[in-house]
């Protein structure tokens, strides 16, 4: 009763937000400026909330983010421009392709554990882009050019909620607890009977698919996809999101790309200071805060009561 | 001129074996580290960006020869490297390796991009410190920067080895990686062994900036990224932890490289490297060189 009762406030409280920012879009209340940044905001949350079901919940840690992320907006690309499919199917197939790949590559690689897992996802997002460069059908080093726009705030937003409640819902289930029991023991786990291969490739089967759906929204808001917009450097950037965020927390992952995208759109003359206040903020976060902003905790209705009455209480005990 | 099909395989050996000398000086530091403190020390790459720049100032502002240009880079990057170590990995000693890894990747971003800000994005052309005298056997070219890098790395290679294993710091150094808590027992003062470590490392990546340098004429702030990488799949392919590793790691990475870009295409040049990465971390993560290490619960 009350869990559902949490669920329309939520789904009420989406509709709202949605209703309020596309009313200042229609009404020409914010300029293309701000509706772009709305947009990457969007594109960012699904790159981190995915990221961080397998960074920060599975603990595999991945840093080839950018390289799904490609292989989405690549295939997606090429169904929309040259069979002129419609966008939901682009968006499905982009998912899909990014998906199996994941599912492909974390067979083998997810053997492989902390660091070493880090340097192969690595390698493996270069060696994506890569052969994407050389593929001259999809425009090699000169990017893919001629992407329609089809994404607009709706796609976006309803596409980030989908994902959001997708990771959330997954988290909460026998899977996700699962995938959880991997990150905080893995030899436990396996003794406890959890299959940790299946889980582990499951996980990173799912993140890098809703990269791929990042990807292909990401594709076709900029008329292009060019292979230098998917290095490790973008790896790196969703990585400080889901870091400042708290690895393992979808609300703080939200929190931390909708302040970064807003911080670096502030910064957007000086991309070099950019880049410094992103690398300095990682090497800080990790000597005083390395739980990040929210740790594994979640923002939720439950969460300001919880800290309400803990105020009470102390006032009381004084 | 023609070329038969041998004649081309010296001539990618011989650019190959150059080229791998530089990525065997870097993953020297990257699988000392490794071996002491179980880092990737991702910032490692970008200080030989700092070493190559320093010679470059050494030697357009402050018109140093060669070698002091080269003393001084070495100088002032294991300067550097000690003080990366003590802002940023020492604090983060019994912190979980992942928190240890983000820091690096975050001193690695903030060397390149504090580097564009410092020194401008632009590339720079480095000054020719030595007159390039070319050598042709039959058809095969041979120039005097190749013959210097060999030169110079075989050099530092050689005194690592005799620091390592005829020192009393390079006993010291040994037994801290084989088992710290026991060495630290034993009276060694850890934290200043890792200190020399990376000051060592450090070293030897600006000398490789140096070389590259010279050898390619051109530097800028984010030349260190590929290397780095690449000198760390090298380290891997030998065995990481592995000193002789590293440098076997190093000088097969060039060759394979070297072919590569070729015989099929240079653009699959750095594809190359990391196929390789992934294909040893499957078959043999230990390296060529490495001990199997048994997982203890």
């Amino acid at each position: 009763m009350k869990k559902n009762k949490q669920m329309w406030l939520s789904i009420v409280a989406c509709i709202m937000v949605y209703a309020a920012v596309q009313a200042l879009i229609t009404f020409d209340v914010i300029g293309p400026f701000w509706q772009l940044n709305i947009v990457l905001v969007c594109i960012n949350i699904i790159l981190a909330v995915s990221l961080n079901l397998i960074n920060g919940f599975t603990g595999q840690f991945s840093i080839g983010h950018a390289g799904f992320m490609a292989v989405g907006a690549y295939v997606s690309a090429v169904l929309t421009v040259k069979f002129q499919f419609p966008f939901i199917i682009a968006i499905l197939s982009g998912a899909s392709a990014a998906g199996l790949l994941g599912f492909m590559i974390g067979l083998p690689t997810l053997r492989l554990d902390g660091d070493y897992l880090a340097i192969a996802t690595l390698g493996l997002g270069e060696i994506i882009r890569i052969t994407i460069l050389n593929i001259p059908y999809v425009g090699g080093a000169s990017g893919f050019m001629g992407i329609p726009r089809y994404t607009n705030f709706t796609w976006v937003f309803f596409l980030t909620v989908f994902t959001v409640l997708f990771i959330r819902n997954f988290i909460n289930s026998t899977h996700g607890r699962a995938c959880i029991s991997v990150r905080e023991n893995q030899i436990a786990a396996e003794a406890m009977g959890v299959d940790t291969t299946k889980y582990k490739v499951l996980a990173f089967t799912i993140g890098a698919a809703f990269a791929g759906v990042a990807g292909t929204l990401f594709a076709h808001y900029f008329y292009i996809a060019h292979p230098a917009s998917f290095t490790f450097m973008k790896s790196f950037d969703i990585l400080t999101i889901v870091v400042l965020g708290g690895l393992g927390s979808i609300s703080g992952s939200i929190t931390s790309a909708i302040l970064l995208t807003f911080i670096s759109a502030a910064l957007a003359d000086y991309p070099e200071w950019r880049m410094i206040i992103y690398s300095l903020m990682l090497i800080i976060l990790m000597i005083y805060r390395p739980q990040g902003l929210f740790g594994n905790r979640e923002v939720s209705l439950k969460f300001f009561g919880k800290l309400g009455g803990k105020k009470r209480g102390t006032t009381e005990s004084n | 001129m023609e070329f038969t099909f041998t004649q081309q395989l010296v001539q990618q050996l011989i650019n190959g074996i150059s080229l791998g000398s530089i990525y065997a000086l870097i993953a020297l530091g990257y699988t000392m580290v490794y071996g002491i403190i179980k880092l990737i020390n991702f910032a490692h790459g970008d200080i030989y960006m700092v070493g190559a720049y320093v010679a470059f100032f050494a030697t357009t502002s402050l018109h140093l020869p060669f070698f002091p240009a080269l003393l001084l880079a070495m100088l002032v990057a294991a300067v550097v490297g000690v003080i990366i170590e003590r802002l940023a990995y020492r604090p983060l000693r019994y912190a979980p390796r992942i928190a240890v890894l983000i820091t690096a990747i975050g001193v690695s971003l903030l060397l390149e991009y504090g580097g564009i800000l410092l020194v401008s994005p632009q590339p720079r052309t480095f000054p020719a410190v030595f007159q390039a005298q070319v050598y042709t056997f039959g058809n095969i070219v041979v120039n005097s920067q190749q013959i210097l890098i060999l030169g110079v790395s075989l050099a530092l290679m050689v005194i690592l080895t005799y620091v390592v294993q005829r020192t009393k710091i390079g006993k010291a150094m040994r037994a801290v990686s084989f088992d710290t808590d026991a060495a630290r027992l034993m009276g060694i003062d850890v934290d200043r062994v890792i200190s020399i470590t990376f000051a060592i490392g450090s070293s030897l990546a600006a000398a490789a900036g140096m070389l590259v340098g010279v050898y390619y004429n051109s530097i800028d702030p984010l030349m260190g990224i590929m290397p780095g990488l690449k000198a760390f799949v090298a380290a891997v392919l030998g065995g990481i932890g592995v000193i002789p590793g590293a440098m076997v790691g190093g000088v097969l990475m060039g060759v394979i490289e070297a072919l590569v870009s070729g015989f099929i295409s240079s653009t699959f040049r750095d594809a190359a490297a990391f196929a390789i990465l992934i294909i040893i971390l499957l078959f043999k993560p230990s390296g060529l060189l490495g001990k199997n290490v048994r997982e203890k619960v």
